[in-house]
């Protein structure tokens, strides 16, 4: 049983890894905000329930606090994600405003 | 006391979260702007949390959950706060 929650946890961090490595790898931002979110959403996923595995069957009961963690997880990851894309659409469109503007390419 | 299976595939998933934080904290440096910057230390916030939650799994100790919940709570304060800021110029209106 510990060993299959081992199993989980490998995965999860295996999710996280990949998402980071794509963070590292991807050309330009509205790329790069995808892989991150496998980490955040599957990759604790996993990990959670290893650890939730792992604890039950150490004390040979239920426990199931790490619930919590996914709850908050899943409720706040979305939030800072739409205003960080928000605040990156915006900042991006002023600089290419300034780029056009600057080098005299047109009026829009 | 852990069967010694479980010790080496908890050891590859460890290092597996380690590299994940060197990845996001390579972006971090590098970021072109500000807002990859952000999105690199939510990155590494979470991974950050994995990984205390996979070292309390090794040492068999339950205390760790409440440090990956303070970490879990801090990245989304952090990373919302520091978006706020990038998208109106301040963080409190």
């Amino acid at each position: 049983m510990t060993t299959v929650a081992a199993v989980l946890v490998l995965a999860g961090a295996l999710l996280a890894f990949l998402g980071s490595l794509g963070l590292l790898r991807m050309k330009t931002f509205f790329e790069r905000v995808h892989p991150p979110t496998m980490g955040t959403t599957l990759g604790t996923a996993l990990v959670l329930a290893g650890s939730m595995l792992y604890f039950s069957a150490l004390e040979s009961r239920l426990v199931l606090h790490e619930i919590l963690i996914a709850v908050f997880m899943t409720v706040t990851t979305p939030v800072t994600y739409l205003l960080l894309g928000r605040a990156a659409l915006r900042r991006e469109h002023e600089s290419a405003g300034e780029d056009s503007r600057r080098s005299g390419e047109g009026q829009h | 006391m852990n069967p010694p299976l479980l010790v080496a595939v908890l050891a590859a998933a460890q290092l597996l979260l380690a590299l994940g934080i060197a990845f996001a904290f390579c972006r971090l440096l590098r970021g072109p702007r500000a807002h990859d910057r952000v999105l690199a230390l939510d990155t590494l916030y979470v991974n950050a949390m994995l990984l205390i939650l996979s070292f309390g799994i090794v040492w068999a100790s339950r205390d760790f959950f409440e440090v990956a919940l303070v970490i879990g709570a801090l990245g989304f304060v952090s990373t919302a706060a520091a978006a706020k800021f990038l998208l109106r110029g301040e963080v409190i209106e």
